[in-house]
This record gives structure tokens, C-alpha cells and sequence, in this order.
């Protein structure tokens, strides 16, 4: 009854072409970001805002990037971890050695960093497909993790390893509360969902979709498999790229390479195959199945337990949530197996027959 | 099924909004970070039990000057994210965190960076970044009774002693295994300057955590048969260096671990294959005839309100535990003396008790740890305070003591840890603390 778009007609192509051509969903969407930048700032609390709200944007825009890679190219990759870290390092060396260097221009440059590693470990894709490229993306993630352990200069000869960054600003604005941190994501990562939401649905996206659909029709009808797939390679590990400098500079503040690991690539990959593969709505899903699900099992359980008057420790806690959370994850599999972002794309379709079942 | 999920989003909502903003009077919030999950729970949990079961001992005994202690745990698993996501869920409840003991070296790292806006306390006793001894940079860090550096040095002159004189040490082979991490890696730069200074030949294995998987590293130690070597490893990597020991044939007498490498969960699984292998200690070893070990049995085990296993009170793990909530609980004793007794510490003022602890014999023996520690005093400058250690032996069914207390030289380690601080100063852009700060 709310959501229909009866009587809404489109008259030019700019109409016809843009990201929410139905009047309730461009309302919607202007509705939630103004709750993600106004009302979220002054209600949330600062444990919201650091320990969840900040992983979760950041973590979804690793998605983001590992969801035009995997859900849109095809390719599926096990190195995004890796590209994280090359990203993160790349900004902390052009942070710390290049005096007043701004933030997003390090940030920019930990992409790029990224964005060389995530072409050069792409080559192989041209040879190789489906699982076992994702062993070949593999040796980027060991390469990237012993790169950032062993060798001295990438960490600027720090004794244990793990490197920190000093106070942070944006052309003056201070990124240290976490109010800051929070919106400074939140801009970067609504920069990158749009950007990346009209990358994908412009000629190289359709491209990419075509490899993944079938690459040999695809190159038949003469797009480039090594121009498509490299440039997935490229965007896909500079978003990884700037999630990574993110994760380490706002985040973390101070990180060693283990924060990067192959844990992190899984987290990824199963962010992405829940939340929807080839959706940028999905990786958001995704991320806040993965991210927040578990911490608030954790918090959770301790609460329900003395309320039915149980005394739950902290390692039963550990455990059930760890059950828990797998058990759903299975749960879902089986329910949609095209991940969250389908069953929300279903429930749109019902809301505009509501209240009619046909 | 709808209406179900509904109530349970809003509940989730509901429990995420409301992190306790009850603030009680009277009462110490202490955040414990343990990990009783994962690969290195065996060696997690009797310290997680020893540090809470000591502030259960406190508040059975009527608390600090009348303030009762709460508590909360979470569990970390050792990981770093886990750990910074724990720290800023427990810091702000129950009227403030007073200290925080992150038990991990990599999430002491990442909390060193939010010690200083958050205003709490980092107690990191035994382990955490070696050059936060120098408390004029890291305002908010305390490595109490040892940091990884003095430890390499008591090892240093340990072998040297045995060889018969530290000058014997001239050419000599001596090997590092460690677990790649940031807790492995803190002993190196103290280990090559030494190597310089001695004249031995430092090698430097690392081994990737957990460790369970050193076939290569233990192949290596075969071909070069280094003459001691020394083990900074941690959970089930102790264990699993010490079975490659045994398959390697690698005499146990000359391997030495760090304090961390040198308690009853790392060597029981192998048995008599362990004995002969030395660990230093943190002062203490295991304690199970300590008046202190014997007061908790009594006042929390007796109870029922023990938290683990009662065999497991006074063993090495379990014993650190209680020496950390000790050197907390006291910190904030001293806070007391000074900003008023019976009242409750913010963490500014638990901060100045750490950097004045003064424990002497005596307080050490009425608090019940005598023998088990030696006397303790911080300052501004020093954040360690004084590190002492002995050497203890498995000998297949326990540990022994088998050498005198001894001190790391400072005169080679302070520059080190000058130069270290002062590094880390500049990339942070951090001023050195003046005098006049100090007795602020």
C-alpha cells in the first residue's frame, strides 16, 4: 500500500537510469543516512561507536571491495586479508616517512599500494579459474604476511613488529573520538558504496558480470577477459586497499601483520557468500551478520542466562556464542542460499503487492 | 515467527544501548581480560582463576579500606580485536575501569594508544612492551616485576655464570626460538646487542602461532647444535618445542625458557621427557605452601566460591595471577593513602598509586607474600620497578628452584629502553614528562 510505484513514470533516461528509481526508496535511503550521520552520532553510546559501529563500516567496505572481485567478476580470492595489510602498511610508511602527509592521501595511496599487489597476484586468474585460483590468490596472502613480518623497512625497523600511528586530523578536523572516527568512515564508505554502485552497473561492471557468467561467450562478443578481469583485480584490492589502511590507522591504532591474517580472508569471503554475492547491499548484510552477530551472542547470553537465573561463565559464553552464531550461519545457507541481501530483495517484492497476496 | 525475531532484534538493541550506566557508590571496578578459549586457554585459565579468585580473597577480607571490588571478565581468546572490543565494552561500566591488565602483548599494544585518552592504567606484570619500563614516555603503561628485555638478560648472564664467567660466552651459539608475534619478537634487539657485546652467535628461529607445526625449526637446531637454547614461546608451542627436543635430541639442561614458557600446562603433557629443562621465573614459581595460597583456599576455595580447580591454586599460572591482582589491588591501596581511604580511585589516581608502589618485606610478609616475592618499589621514572628473578628445573613431576635471585644489569638495558622510548616519542609526536609532572 506504502511501498508501490504505481503512477510513477519515468520520462527522461537520467529518470530511467538512476540508483533508486522508485520515489519510497530514494525517501528511505535519504532517511537512513540522515540517521547514520545525525541521530546515530548523538544516541549512540561511545562503546557502540568504537567497538562496533567503526569495524562493522570498515569491515563492510572490505566486502565491498571482495564482492566486485568474487560476486561480480567471478574470481574468487582468498587474498583480500593480504591486501588489506599491503594497504595498511603502504599508508603507514607514506604517513610516517613523508612528513605532513595528509591522511586520505595516505590512505589513497595504501589503495594503490594495494591495487599493484592485487594486479600482479590477478595475472594468474588469465590461466587459472574457480577454486583453484583461489589457492593461487592464497600465495598473495602467505606472500603479504611473511612480507610484513620479515622484512625490517615496512615496519620502519620496529623491534616487535607492530607499528602505531600518531594523531590523526583531516584537512585540520581532528579523527581521534570516536564520534570523529565514526563519521569519518561512515563518509568514506557511503564515498565508496556509491561509487562502486555505478561502477558496477556502467560497461565495466556489465563486463565483469559477463566473465563471471561465462567467459568464453563473453570474450566471443569481444570483451577482453585480461582487461576485465585485471581491472576486478585492481578495484576490488584498492577498496581492500583503503578497508585495510582504515582498519589499522582508525580502528586499530596499532597492528601487527596477524591482524591481516587468512582469518581475515575467510572473514571475508563469509561475509560476502552470506550477505550476497554480487550486491553491494549484501556486503553490508554481510558484514553485520559477521561483526556484530557474535558480540552481541556475547553480551547476550550472560543477560538471558541470569534471567532465568543460570550463572553463565565467560568461557560457556565463549563457546555457545561461537555454536550459536555457526548454527545460524548454516541456518541461513539452507534458508537462502543467494545470502541475505536476496531475502531482503524478496520481502521488497511482497511489501508492494501488501496487502494482497497476488 | 516474525513477532519472535522482532522481539528478539529489539532485545538485542536494548542489551547493546544499555552498557551499564548504573554507576553503584563504594564499589572498584576492575575489567578482567581473560582467555579461557582457544589455543592458549590451558596456559589462560589458571591466570584468569588466580586474579579473580584473589579479588574475591579481597572482598571475603572486607575489601580496600572498605571498598568492595567488582569485576567483570571477557574473554579475548588472545586475539587483538577481540581483546580492543572487550577493553571498550568493560571500560566504561560500573563508574569506570581503574586498571586494565590485557594479559597479551599484542593488545597491550593497541591499547598503549587508548591508555592516554581514556585515563587508564595498562598493568602489564611480566610481559607487553619492554621499553614502557621508561614512565616518563608511557605515562599510562606498567611492565611491574619484568619486561622481556630483562628477562633476555638474566638468561644471558645465567648461561654465562654456568660457562663460568660471561667473557666464556665468546663464541659460543645461542638460539632463539620464538613465536612470531609481538610478545616472540620484544627480545631480539636485547639480545643482538648482547650478542655484540659478548661475542656469541645469536640465531634467530621463529616459529609461527600456535605453534604446533616446528619440524623445521627443530631440523635447524639439529644441523647448527647451538649450545643453549632459549624458548619464548606460549601455550601449546611450549610443549610442542619441548617434544621436538626430545625427537631432535637436544639436551633439555640447555634449553631455557622465558617465564611465560616455564609453568605446569607447558611441560606436564611430556612428562619426564621435560625434565632437566630450566625456565626463568617471575620471582615466583609454583607456591603451593605460600600463606597466601593457603588464605585462599581457606577464605574463597572453602567457600564454594572458588573459581577453578582447587588442585590448580598455587600452581605457576595460577600464582601470577594472584601476584598481578595483588600489585593491582595494591596500586590502588596506595591511590588511598594518598586521595583518601574508603574512597573509590578514578583511574588518574590508580595511576600515581602504581607509580608509587612501595611494597617492602613487610608488607609483603603481612599480605602473605612471603617467599614468593621480593620487595617492590616504582617510581615515575621506572614503571617497572625492581626485577627479580630465579631459574627453576622441572624435574618431571614438578618445579624446583634451582638457582640464587638475581637482577638484570640495567646499566645495559636502560639505554636501550631511553632509546627505544624516545623513538617511539617522536612518531607519536609525544613530549617527554617533565619532573614537575611527575609528582603531579
Amino acid at each position: 500500500m506504502l511501498y508501490r510505484e504505481n503512477g510513477q513514470f519515468r520520462v527522461t533516461y537520467a529518470a530511467d537510469q538512476q540508483i533508486f528509481p522508485v520515489v519510497q526508496d530514494r525517501i528511505a535511503i535519504v532517511v537512513l543516512l540522515a540517521l547514520a550521520f545525525f541521530a546515530v552520532p548523538l544516541l549512540a553510546t561511545d562503546y557502540l561507536l568504537r567497538a562496533i559501529l567503526v569495524p562493522f563500516l570498515i569491515l563492510s567496505l572490505a566486502a565491498l571491495g571482495l564482492n566486485v572481485l568474487v560476486g561480480y567478476c567471478g574470481q574468487i580470492s582468498l587474498g583480500t586479508g593480504g591486501f588489506m595489510a599491503v594497504g595498511a602498511y603502504t599508508a603507514y610508511n607514506c604517513f610516517i616517512r613523508v612528513d605532513g602527509m595528509p591522511l586520505i592521501a595516505a590512505l589513497l595511496f595504501g589503495g594503490f599500494g594495494a591495487t599493484l599487489v592485487g594486479v600482479v597476484f590477478g595475472i594468474p586468474s588469465l590461466r587459472i579459474r574457480g577454486l583453484y585460483l583461489a589457492v593461487a590468490t592464497l600465495a598473495a596472502q602467505f606472500f603479504c604476511d611473511w612480507a610484513f613480518l620479515r622484512i625490517k623497512w615496512l615496519t620502519n625497523d620496529s623491534t616487535s613488529g607492530s607499528v602505531s600511528v600518531p594523531a590523526l586530523n583531516v584537512f585540520g578536523l581532528p579523527v581521534e573520538t570516536p564520534i570523529q572516527k565514526y563519521l569519518f568512515c561512515l563518509s568514506v564508505v557511503v564515498v565508496f558504496a556509491l561509487l562502486l554502485k555505478n561502477l558496477v552497473r556502467a560497461h565495466i561492471g556489465r563486463e565483469w558480470m559477463a566473465i563471471r557468467d561465462m567467459d568464453v561467450a563473453a570474450a566471443v562478443i569481444g570483451i577482453r577477459p585480461v582487461y576485465a578481469k585485471l581491472s576486478a583485480f585492481a578495484v576490488s584490492s584498492f577498496v581492500a586497499g583503503v578497508a585495510g589502511a582504515m582498519w589499522g590507522f582508525i580502528y586499530l591504532g596499532s597492528w601487527e601483520s596477524a591482524a591481516f591474517n587468512i582469518d581475515r580472508s575467510f572473514q571475508l569471503l563469509f561475509m560476502i557468500i552470506i550477505g550476497g554475492l554480487g550486491s553491494i547491499m549484501g556486503s553490508f548484510f554481510g558484514a553485520a551478520f559477521i561483526v556484530v552477530l557474535p558480540i552481541a551472542l556475547d553480551q547476550m547470553l550472560p543477560v538471558l542466562g541470569s534471567g532465568i537465573g543460570l550463572h553463565v561463565d565467560t568461557a560457556t559464553v565463549s563457546h555457545a556464542t561461537l555454536m550459536i552464531y555457526g548454527a545460524l550461519i548454516v541456518f541461513f545457507l539452507i534458508v537462502e542460499p543467494h545470502g541475505l541481501a536476496r531475502l531482503w530483495s524478496m520481502g521488497r517484492e511482497k511489501l508492494r503487492l501488501w496487502p494482497f497476496p497476488h | 515467527m516474525n513477532l519472535k525475531l522482532l522481539a528478539l532484534a529489539a532485545a538485542l538493541a536494548a542489551s547493546m544501548f544499555s552498557t551499564g550506566t548504573f554507576a553503584q557508590t563504594k564499589q572498584q571496578f576492575i575489567p578482567v581480560l581473560s582467555y579461557r578459549t582457544g589455543p592458549y586457554a590451558p596456559n589462560g585459565v589458571p591466570f584468569a582463576n588466580g586474579y579473580v579468585d584473589y579479588l574475591k580473597y579481597i572482598n571475603a577480607n572486607g575489601g580496600l579500606n572498605g571498598v568492595k571490588i567488582i569485576f567483570e571478565e571477557c574473554d579475548t581468546s588472545y586475539a587483538t580485536d577481540k581483546g580492543v572490543e572487550c577493553y571498550e565494552r568493560l571500560k566504561g561500566k560500573n563508574g569506570g575501569a581503574s586498571l586494565v591488565e590485557p594479559l597479551s602483548t599484542g593488545i597491550t599494544f593497541a591499547l598503549t594508544e587508548k591508555a592516554p585518552a581514556d585515563k587508564i592504567p595498562i598493568v602489564t606484570t611480566g610481559y607487553g612492551r619492554s621499553d614502557s619500563a621508561d614512565g616518563t614516555v608511557f605515562k599510562w603503561n606498567f611492565p611491574l616485576l619484568g619486561t622481556y628485555w630483562s628477562a633476555a638478560d638474566m638468561l644471558v648472564k645465567h648461561i654465562g655464570k654456568k660457562e663460568g664467567g660471561v667473557n666464556k660466552l665468546k663464541g659460543k651459539k645461542v638460539t632463539l626460538v620464538y613465536a612470531d608475534h609481538p610478545y616472540g619478537k620484544e627480545p631480539i634487539p636485547y639480545l643482538e646487542e648482547a650478542s655484540k657485546t659478548y661475542g656469541f652467535e645469536l640465531q634467530l628461529l621463529p616459529v609461527v602461532l600456535p605453534g604446533i607445526e616446528q619440524k623445521s625449526t627443530w631440523l635447524q637446531i639439529r644441523q647448527t647444535r647451538p649450545d643453549y637454547v632459549f624458548l619464548w614461546g606460549w601455550g601449546v608451542m611450549n610443549s610442542t618445542a619441548l617434544k621436538e627436543a626430545v625427537a631432535t635430541g637436544f639436551p633439555r639442561e640447555k634449553m631455557y625458557g622465558v617465564w611465560w614458557a616455564g609453568a605446569e600446562p607447558d611441560v606436564r603433557d611430556v612428562g619426564d621427557g621435560a625434565k632437566g629443562y630450566n625456565a626463568l621465573t617471575l620471582q615466583h614459581g609454583a607456591e603451593p605452601n605460600a600463606k597466601i595460597t593457603k588464605d585462599i583456599l581457606a577464605a574463597v576455595h572453602a567457600k564454594g566460591q572458588g573459581t577453578g580447580p582447587k588442585d590448580e591454586v598455587g600452581s605457576v599460572l595460577y600464582t601470577r595471577g594472584v601476584i598481578a591482582s595483588m600489585l593491582a589491588t595494591e596500586g590502588i591501596k596506595r591511590a588511598q593513602d594518598r586521595f583518601g581511604k574508603g574512597k573509590v580511585m578514578t583511574g588518574e589516581q590508580v595511576r600515581w598509586g602504581l607509580e608509587h608502589l612501595a611494597l617492602d618485606q613487610k608488607k609483603l610478609d603481612a599480605l602473605g607474600f612471603a617467599g614468593v616475592m621480593r620487595p617492590i618499589s616504582t617510581s615515575c621514572v621506572d614503571h617497572r620497578g625492581d626485577s627479580w628473578a630465579r631459574i627453576h628445573t622441572w624435574d618431571g613431576k614438578k618445579w624446583n628452584f634451582s638457582s640464587d635471585w638475581m637482577q638484570p644489569d640495567d646499566g645495559a638495558i636502560k639505554p636501550l629502553v631511553i632509546a627505544s622510548a624516545s623513538r617511539y616519542a617522536a612518531e607519536k609526536k609525544l613530549v617527554r614528562r617533565t619532573p614537575a609532572d611527575c609528582d603531579a
